[in-house]
């Protein structure tokens, strides 16, 4: 288990440099100047660009750049946005929670749904409810989801008027972060009705954000519940006499969660790249809004210290999944 | 990854005599990708007759007929079937058109992503240890960034353009490509008949292209198919941030950002361009999906 365990993570160390690498060379790589595009059409003063040439290293060898860089990176530095004037550091956490309260009621939907959606489906293969199912999943997994949001915006928002368009919470409403989940935040604050605003809040990005994440877990459980199904071992029980129920839900979706729990895990990318969508959409004041945001403004420092963390998280989740695979599952450490 | 396993007798049944009719039966019997690959058809020809059946060239503004709403409801006429856009565009022409660069999207981002991935692929495959590893922990870092994060950042950095967004989409998709036909290469590497082809000489060249990447190409196939339409979803995707084609082309994601601000006081602008280009991706993974059973003997069979 140590040999897997450390194999594993040499393959992490590499990859983790290149990462580095990618995001030291996405302000070099920029066409013409890079000051000069970071100025944008105001700009810049013979003063300000030399103080700029020495503040960002340029005038060094490109060896000593990247050394500074990774240096920098190792303690956290990821300069500073040339907008807001804060660390870059800083700014990815302070808005960290916000996509991660909306990640994780996406999953939450996804998983509730998803599961008994693919259990069903395999327990009825070929009939009616199998076939509506994954009919339905396959509409889900082809789905634009910025239009998806659109048109629950249009619905629930315009005509039914249920839910509000934009935003985390509603502005009547006013507590402090203690942790930055508005959902636990709102409680705590103790005010009357902010949960309910907070939720209401929540919903429709939760659904966008997740339906694509439901459609892979319902189809990834429907597959592996087949595969499963037509194991001797789930004769045995049949022939036990054990009821339907018990069999499928205990004895075949236990073994099917695997593959199940492997699919839920490297999503982590997948609902990333969807928040970037989602949160524009619904100016949820989160880590995808701020990207999209800051190449617009052209604030380069944040762009590449985003991309850094965002692509570590990644790297993290998913090694943290293939460690726990391993874990579970003997015959993926031996190889 | 099943369709990674074993690809070979797939293969064969498409190099034997009667092979492609044969893949023609298990295709058929999936009722799903019938109908998907009709209406892939049908988008193919909307994209190379679009000049012909639009009633309307896509980008001229009809001025007396602001926001108007599609012929089923008051206030349409057959004019504009589908009604007008907010500066009296025809929706009908800029949907139509709108197809052709979905379809060039489509086309040229596996065109480069599939040749780009098949041949990193199969020199990682033959390649020594070292080499290979080095590919792969490239590919690693590529698939470390969110896909369409990393297309946005490239596109930020080459200028926002259909062209840049193809680029990167390009860039993003090659990766599985080359995951796909090393893991390929790998398990037909060994097999007798590669080492029959060694015994008589047969250059690396000869080895990789027409020994082992013939018996490669059924999961290459499918995931063309599926790239596709991960291709059009992520153009329109780039499209909507402002970042892929930019107005007044009819590009359907496009269409979608323009239309944005009208959303509650006109539905059709919205509802048309990402119904297009919902059913457009449904037909494609429809028919994705009919090729990997098809293809992939392990779930024929079953």
């Amino acid at each position: 288990m140590l040999k897997y365990l450390l194999s594993r993570l040499l393959t992490f160390l590499p990859t983790f440099l290149g990462v580095t690498l990618i995001s030291f060379a996405f302000i070099r790589v920029l066409p013409g100047d890079p000051i000069v595009v970071m100025a944008g059409e105001r700009g810049v003063s013979e003063e300000r660009y030399a103080e700029l040439v020495e503040k960002f290293g340029f005038d060094k060898p490109i060896i000593q750049q990247y050394g500074d860089y990774l240096w920098g990176v190792m303690q956290g530095d990821l300069g500073t946005s040339f907008v807001t004037k804060k660390p870059v550091w800083d700014e990815f956490f302070a808005l960290f929670p916000a996509t991660l309260e909306l990640s994780v009621c996406a999953m939450i939907f996804a998983v509730a749904l998803g599961l008994p959606a693919g259990v069903i489906a395999a327990v009825n293969r070929g009939k009616f409810f199998d076939r509506a199912l994954m009919s339905t999943a396959l509409i889900g997994y082809s789905m634009p989801i910025f239009w998806w949001a659109l048109l629950l915006i249009i619905v629930f928002s315009g005509n039914l008027g249920w839910t509000p368009v934009s935003g985390r919470v509603s502005l009547m409403y006013y507590f402090d972060d203690a942790t930055g989940f508005m959902l636990i935040d709102s409680l705590l604050s103790g005010q009357k009705g902010a949960f309910g605003s907070v939720v209401q809040h929540l919903i429709l990005p939760t659904i966008v954000l997740g339906t694509i994440p439901l459609a892979v877990i319902a189809r990834q459980t429907r597959s592996a519940m087949l595969e499963v199904l037509s194991e001797d071992y789930i004769r045995t029980a049949r022939a036990k006499g054990l009821t339907p129920a018990r069999i499928n839900g205990v004895h075949a979706l236990r073994n099917a969660l695997i593959p199940v729990i492997t699919v839920i895990g490297l999503s982590v990318g997948t609902l990333l790249a969807g928040a970037i969508l989602t949160e524009t959409i619904f100016s949820w004041p989160g880590i995808g809004k701020w990207m999209v945001d800051s190449i617009f403004r052209r604030d380069y420092p944040v762009v590449q210290g985003g991309l850094l963390l965002i692509a570590v998280m990644v790297m993290i989740v998913n090694l943290t999944v293939d460690v726990l695979y391993g874990f579970i599952n003997p015959k993926i450490r031996k190889r | 990854m099943t369709t990674a396993a074993d690809p070979s007798p797939a293969a064969d049944t498409m190099d034997r005599p009667g092979g492609l009719r044969e893949f023609w039966h298990y295709f058929r019997e999936n009722r799903g990708a019938v109908i998907g690959l009709w209406v892939f058809a049908a988008f193919v020809l909307v994209a190379l007759l679009a000049d012909v059946i639009a009633p309307h060239d896509p980008t001229q503004q009809f001025r007396d007929a602001l926001l108007q709403p599609p012929v089923w409801q008051e206030g349409g006429s057959w004019t504009y079937v589908l009604g007008t856009d907010v500066v009296g565009r025809d929706m009908l022409s800029r949907l139509l058109h709108g197809a052709r660069y979905s379809f060039y999207v489509g086309i040229i981002v596996v065109a480069i992503a599939a040749t780009g991935g098949i041949l990193v692929g199969l020199v990682a495959g033959f390649a020594p240890r070292w080499l290979d590893s080095l590919i792969m922990r490239l590919m690693d870092i590529i698939l470390a960034f969110p896909s369409l994060l990393l297309a946005l950042v490239l596109v930020a950095i080459l200028g926002p353009s259909l062209t840049n967004a193809m680029i990167a989409i390009a860039i993003v998709l090659q990766p599985h490509y080359v995951r796909l036909t090393r893991a390929s290469v790998i398990s037909e590497r060994t097999k007798d008949y590669v080492t029959a082809a060694k015994v008589t000489n047969a250059g690396y060249f000869r080895l990789m292209f027409i020994t082992v990447l013939p018996n490669c190409l059924s999961p290459i196939i499918v995931q063309a198919a599926l790239s596709f339409s991960t291709a059009i979803l992520d153009a329109a995707a780039l499209g909507f941030l402002g970042m892929g084609a930019q107005p007044p082309t009819p590009e359907w994601g496009t269409m979608l950002a323009e239309a944005r601000e009208f959303i509650l006081r006109a539905w059709w602008v919205v509802t048309f361009p990402g119904l297009a280009i919902l059913v457009t991706v449904l037909a494609i993974n429809l028919m994705g999906d009919g090729l990997r059973d098809a293809l992939d003997p392990k779930l024929k069979r079953s």
